[in-house]
């Protein structure tokens, strides 16, 4: 088998047993980059150096004895992560300069594990986007077919694991940008419980629904990878000052007697039919396991797309106002005065998209319009986030689709945002609610892709984890990869 | 809910964005169609209903000891700064 079919689990044993070292996995890696990502354009910066390094380290604390479960397993980062010395670019070319003077926390934790930077993944700008296309270093193909979008915003996380250039790679979720890239390139996508993972060095887009979390091949690597980077952290105020459980330890937890929840809404209009029939074949497996499937409805849910994209921009435009163009990111040529120096510096150095959020969060929080959208907003997610508890009561997982649809075509949707914000139709209620949530490969549609969505109560991580592992025992949609990458 | 281009040139006002004259009629109709589009909650029942800003309940600001913990760093912070003098930020002349 060569390295890059195996898991980041796998590739961790193979380490323990000295079967290779880390230098010869991560060269490994570092020449399949080299050679597929200027068809992909999944990287931004390739962090060759450094990830040498790193594994000649990992070497020498694997020969003390000293190496955990990911000593020596290559990662890519997702470029919202601050990593000291590196570009870190957010994919705008407001950050096209900026290289980050501290580690994320995230960064931080998993190279205290022993895991080897490749480096930073593409991504679309400021996060703000489904497809990947809104990136200032242009969009990322998905390999299951290259005239596609590998999904969003974090599709050169999603791109980089799909065709094995890294084993596992980092993302952030804020309305379903790790699930619905995961869906899309057949990958295991983790958006953990809000403040489960510390958001310090994580460029914020909009802070009350960010959350980091993995990009895998497997539960199973998700399961590790969450482990090593959850945990408490002071330096982040929304963090949760709980212990963190041996996710791994737990994901041979029984699917007998789960009790499944389908969400009715997601079942409706807008749906693709084989998108569909490949997630019911799914929830009719784990029913034949032994657990039990009962349909629910949570019917202030098809409210989360406009909920979110009066909260999001709102958080957005706030959080966006620091770049101007003084302390850090992009200047403008010759500014007259101060007012020009803002207008310019930010109207250069932001893409369309993101210029869009900023004035609709603008708009929502101006006097006036305050209580008609951001204040109603706040209230209906109130309702979604009740809509969710009540379900919450009565089974322990709620499962539907992920996407509507399997990966469209590159331009298809870039020159209708709704129709663009409409594909996280599925994913949003749980970043409204703060919820934990997996997608899980189990199918495909016209051969691409379809993932399951399994979302959970607040920091039922290991229930997740456990499931989408037990699905991952009775099928192997997880170990399918797309053609041409091998 | 429809923008005009002078709704549309005072929202970019407001947040500091210099908007091209090509760009405006893109943000025109776009900002309008989102607007039109989320007009729909203003149909969902929430009289007393508590607004929800954050999304774990019961959570509280934590607070710490006030002392200093953070070193004087800002030779490494300046050096991503587009205009330094002396430790300084330099921006346009404010004051005449």
């Amino acid at each position: 088998m060569s390295l890059h079919h195996a898991t980041a689990a796998e590739i961790g044993r193979g380490l323990a047993a000295r079967e290779y070292s880390s230098v010869e996995v991560t060269r490994h890696f570092l020449e399949r980059i080299e050679r597929a990502n200027p068809a992909l354009n999944a990287f931004v910066t390739v962090t060759a150096e450094r990830a040498l390094a790193d594994a000649q380290r990992a070497d020498a604390r694997i020969a003390r004895g000293k190496g955990g479960l990911l000593t020596g397993v290559p990662l890519a980062h997702k470029d919202i992560f601050c990593t000291t010395g590196i570009l870190t670019s957010c994919g705008s070319r407001m950050l096209a300069n900026f290289v980050a003077p501290y580690d994320a926390t995230v960064v931080e934790r998993l190279d205290a594990a022993g895991m080897v930077l490749l480096g930073k993944t593409n991504m679309d700008e400021f996060a703000m986007g489904s497809s990947n296309e809104t990136s200032h270093y242009g969009p990322v193909r998905n390999p299951w077919d290259p005239a596609r979008v590998p999904g969003g915003s974090s599709g050169g996380s999603a791109a980089a694991v799909a065709a094995r250039l890294a084993p596992v790679a980092t993302g952030t979720d804020t309305g379903g940008s790790i699930r619905q890239p995961g869906a899309l390139t057949g990958l295991t996508g983790f958006k953990p419980t809000y403040g489960r993972v510390s958001r310090y060095g994580m460029i914020a887009f909009a802070s009350s629904l960010d959350q980091a979390g993995v990009l895998a091949q497997s539960a199973e690597d998700a399961a590790l990878v969450l482990g090593a980077m959850a945990g408490h952290d002071a330096r982040d105020s929304t963090s949760v000052d709980a212990p963190v459980p041996d996710y791994a330890a737990g994901l041979d937890r029984p699917v007998k007697g789960l009790k499944i929840g389908i969400i009715r809404e997601f079942f409706g209009d807008g749906l693709e039919a084989e998108t569909g029939a490949a997630v019911r074949a799914a929830i009719e497996a784990f029913r034949r396991e032994g657990a039990t499937v009962e349909e629910l409805s949570l019917p202030n849910l098809p409210l989360s797309v406009p909920t979110y994209y009066v909260v999001a921009p709102a958080e957005c435009s706030s959080n966006l106002s620091r770049f101007d163009g003084v302390r850090f990111g992009h200047r403008c040529r010759d500014p007259k005065d101060l007012m020009d120096l803002y207008r310019r510096s930010r109207g250069e150095g932001f893409g369309v998209e993101v210029k869009r959020r900023i004035m609709t969060g603008t708009y929502v929080l101006s006097a006036g319009y305050y209580d008609a959208y951001y204040l109603k907003a706040q209230k209906v997610r109130s309702l979604i986030n009740a809509d969710f508890r009540r379900a919450f009561a009565r089974v322990d997982v709620l499962m539907g689709p992920t996407a509507p649809t399997p990966a469209f075509a590159i331009g298809a949707k870039t020159d209708d945002p709704i129709l663009m914000y409409l594909n996280d139709i599925y994913t949003i209620g749980a970043n409204l609610a703060g919820l934990p949530a997996v997608s899980v490969p189990c199918g495909l549609s016209g051969g691409l892709p379809v993932g399951l969505q399994i979302i959970g109560p607040h920091f039922a991580e290991e229930r997740l984890l456990a499931a989408a592992h037990a699905w991952q025992r009775l099928t192997d949609w997880h170990r399918r990869m797309p053609q041409g990458w091998a | 809910m429809t923008l005009t281009r002078r709704d549309v040139e005072n929202i970019a006002h407001l947040a500091r964005l210099e908007i091209t004259e090509a760009e405006l009629p893109v943000y025109v109709g776009s900002l309008s169609a989102i607007l039109a589009f989320v007009e729909q909650l203003a149909a969902a029942p929430t009289t007393d209903v508590v607004p929800m800003a954050h999304p774990l309940e019961g959570q509280r600001q934590p607070l710490r000891e006030d002392r200093v913990t953070e070193s004087d760093r800002h030779g490494i912070y300046q050096a991503n700064a587009p205009a330094v003098e002396a430790g300084l930020y330099l921006v346009p002349k404010v004051i005449e």
